[in-house]
């Protein structure tokens, strides 16, 4: 790729176009997409609480128990990464890079803390003989959670690709949409599971 | 103007960016323009239509004879449920999208659609689609449950149901699904962030509105049926119970997550066309299309009401409140209506001109027309308990995706079949096909409403002898070869007329919205200038220019 001098472009005026105030086609694309990303969990989720409201015990018999308080402490995780990611993108728009690559790592490290400590709730769950095809419950559980999982990888991969290009010194305080669209993204991922945790571990 | 001059520049850019040694199949392979993916859309789905309609052939064919002629029972359900998989999945839908590739960017002044990268991969996961639904043919039988795919049926509980050909059914529509989703992100960030100065949203061409609303259907739709997709798969491979109901799972949850995206997927599949035809109306009618602004009401009104309907597909099951979704169904007649009106007093009084395009748009009306009323019937339970399962549901989705959509897709295809290639299709054999397709579709499909009255269940290969049922059937096989036939001289045109030297005028219609401003095939970056737009017709503005005697911010629909 040429090496572009994003400091001088910084000096440029903006296009006479460019309406103020408006969203840029990156940022609404990376919005719509969210939307559909939205449905998709509905969809899951319609199929939770309709397999739920017709079962007469729930969760069904034989389930092992779910540690309400392991999944606050994910939750927690999750959240607080949310908080740095945001921190970060504060830090780029006032064009402050050392600082945006510091929260970015954050932000990742408590990513991949949540996808770890998910992966031991799901091995100590299938050793209590728990798994996808052991019941309704399972079926709901694993596919929910693993979606939200699937998602959450793919968020970090995004942040870790933020990241390198943030090494290179390709975003500025104007030109980062890149970094508000991995915000956008790893917020919605964040917020499913604030769904999810209330649906599953807290909603008794 | 500075606009104008950014775009001669980006022009020059990629004048010289495109080498001339270039294999054209390296630069078809390769492509992000949006004309040739939609040049590329619009290939791919006539191929897929006629492998449906191959297909659909087998069927009547199979029909012709009460008995077993040359399928089985369970080809025969193979037959249907690749026909309507295909037809609906990989051909309309595909093709109208393919029609917003080609003419949405050109409609609105703008150089591309706004991510031409992602363009690029929605259009390639549609032929890996069909090849990946079509391989099931080599590894051990199609999908066989029909295009519904109803739960337990697709679960594999059965015996039938467990071929690979539904899981690979199931890859084949996520992919399906996929593209969709993409193309309409792709489409509405297109719409609302690359109109030309002056384009305001009510200003845009109708087909562009459409366009815009079916993206949103796409995009809210389209993920639930993924969903429901993605549980699919997994009750049938990795032992999940989702829809199964000795696990605890429920069966008809199906029917909701798959009618929760396919209902608004009938809107997918006919507000195009609808847009194409408030295109082709006025520009053959010499006037501007009647109520713009209802129009458009109208259309966000089908999209808003289209989420609340799906469970009318599940009267029969008793586990729906029958009297809101039959009233919400009805209450979703009521827009269509609305069109109709714009669309028929945008016919009176006109100067009309029957050229091929505007006698299919005519067809639809009609067709279109006869399609919503018995869909209407079928929205009252008591009639739908009588009617469903029957070959009147047959007759109705046939009236409005084949009289609807199929028309549509033919009527935008001769209209703008001159912006594609600079050449007129031939009017002598535009108007054979024209006639041989009204035809032979009229006789195959207004005769089920009336098997359908008779009591002849769908999706059965076999029938007893009864005096009416055989004459009926054979009329439709008949019928069917009619419309194989009227495909001929389309496709004779086709080749001929791409074989002509001699260009016609670059605006041959004298069209209305901006796609005709610009040369026919237009240039990679679309535009060399663009006009000045004070209202939804700028080129009807731009003719008569000198005539104006008002401020042009004063016509028709200029305010914002």
């Amino acid at each position: 790729m040429a090496v572009v001098d994003t400091a001088a472009l910084d000096e440029l005026p903006a296009p006479e176009h460019h309406k103020p105030g408006g969203i840029s086609s990156s940022l609404l694309g990376m919005v719509l997409f969210i939307a559909s990303e939205v449905m998709f969990f509905g969809g899951l989720f319609g199929a939770y609480f309709t397999i739920r409201s017709s079962a007469t015990v729930w969760p069904p018999e034989g389930t092992p128990h779910l540690s309400a308080l392991y999944a606050a402490v994910l939750t927690t995780i999750l959240v607080t990464s949310s908080v740095t990611m945001q921190l970060g993108v504060w830090a780029i728009r006032r064009n402050d890079q050392r600082r945006l690559k510091l929260w970015l790592v954050l932000s990742l490290l408590l990513g991949v803390t949540f996808l770890c400590g998910q992966a031991l709730e799901y091995s100590k769950l299938i050793g209590e003989g728990m798994t996808l095809s052991s019941g309704v419950f399972g079926s709901t559980f694993y596919t929910l959670t693993g979606f939200h999982g699937a998602h959450v990888a793919g968020g970090a991969a995004f942040i870790l690709i933020v990241f390198l290009r943030a090494r290179s010194g390709q975003f500025t305080a104007r030109y980062h949409d890149t970094v508000e669209m991995a915000s956008y993204y790893w917020h919605f991922v964040d917020v499913v599971w604030l769904g999810l945790f209330s649906t599953i571990y807290l909603l008794r | 103007m500075a606009i104008t001059q950014e775009r001669s520049e980006a022009a020059a850019d990629a004048a010289h960016g495109i080498s001339p040694r270039r294999h054209p199949i390296a630069v078809w392979l390769t492509t992000t323009d949006h004309k040739k993916i939609g040049i590329m859309y619009l290939v791919n789905s006539y191929l897929w239509f006629g492998v449906a309609g191959l297909l659909a052939v087998f069927i009547r064919a199979e029909l012709a004879q009460p008995g077993t002629q040359y399928f089985g029972e369970e080809r025969y359900n193979q037959l249907f449920t690749m026909h309507g998989t295909t037809m609906i999945f990989l051909f309309v839908i595909p093709m109208l999208a393919g029609f917003g590739n080609y003419i949405v960017p050109l409609q609105i002044g703008a150089l591309d659609m706004a991510f031409p990268r992602v363009n690029a991969l929605s259009f390639w996961m549609l032929p890996l689609a069909g090849l990946v639904l079509y391989s099931s043919y080599l590894l051990g039988g199609p999908a066989d449950a029909g295009w519904t795919q109803y739960a337990p049926l697709s679960e594999g509980v059965g015996t039938p149901g467990n071929a690979i050909g539904i899981d690979l059914w199931i890859v084949a529509l996520l992919l399906v699904g996929t593209a969709s989703i993409l193309g309409a992100v792709n489409f509405i960030t297109t719409i609302f962030n690359m109109r030309a100065p002056g384009m305001t949203m009510f200003r845009m061409p109708l087909f562009t509105w459409t366009m815009l609303v079916t993206s949103l259907l796409v995009l809210l739709a389209t993920p639930v049926f993924t969903s429901a997709l993605v549980m699919l798969l997994i009750d049938r491979n990795l032992g999940g119970s989702f829809f199964n109901p000795a696990n605890g799972g429920i069966a008809v949850l199906w029917q909701n997550v798959f009618w929760f995206y396919s209902h608004p997927a009938v809107y997918v599949m006919v507000l195009p066309g609808m847009g194409i035809i408030s295109d082709v109306l006025p520009v053959f009618s010499r006037k501007p299309l009647f109520g713009y602004k209802a129009f458009v009401f109208a259309t966000a009104g089908i999209g808003a009401l289209g989420f609340s309907v799906w469970a009318h597909h599940m009267f029969v099951t008793g586990q729906v409140l029958l009297p809101f979704f039959s009233i919400m169904t009805f209450l979703i007649a009521v827009p269509t209506g609305v069109k109709f009106f714009n669309w028929i007093a945008t016919l009176v009084k006109g100067q009309i001109t029957f050229s091929t395009a505007m006698l299919f748009a005519i067809g639809f009306l009609t067709m279109f027309l006869i399609g919503g009323i018995d869909g209407v019937f079928l929205a009252s339970p008591p009639v739908d308990f009588a009617l469903t399962e029957t070959y009147w549901v047959v007759a109705h989705i046939h009236y409005v995706l084949f009289g609807g959509s199929v028309f549509a897709v033919y009527a935008g295809f001769y209209y703008w079949f001159p912006k594609f290639s600079g050449r007129k299709l031939n009017e002598g054999l535009g108007k054979l096909h024209f006639w041989l397709q009204f035809i032979g579709f009229n006789l195959t499909f207004f005769s089920m409403h009336i098997l359908g009255l008779l009591g002849m269940p769908r999706r059965i290969q076999d029938y007893p002898a009864l005096p009416d049922w055989v004459g009926l059937n054979q009329l439709q096989t008949v019928g069917a070869l009619i419309i194989a036939l009227s495909t001929a001289p389309f496709l004779a045109n086709v080749v001929m007329t791409l074989r002509r030297k001699d260009r016609d005028p670059e605006d041959p219609w004298e069209g209305n919205t901006l796609e005709w401003y610009t040369t026919s095939p237009p240039p990679a970056h679309n535009f060399d200038s663009l006009p000045e737009i004070h209202s939804e017709r700028p080129l009807f503005d731009l003719r008569h220019a000198d005539e104006l005697t008002v401020h042009p911010d004063a016509t028709t629909t200029g305010a914002r």
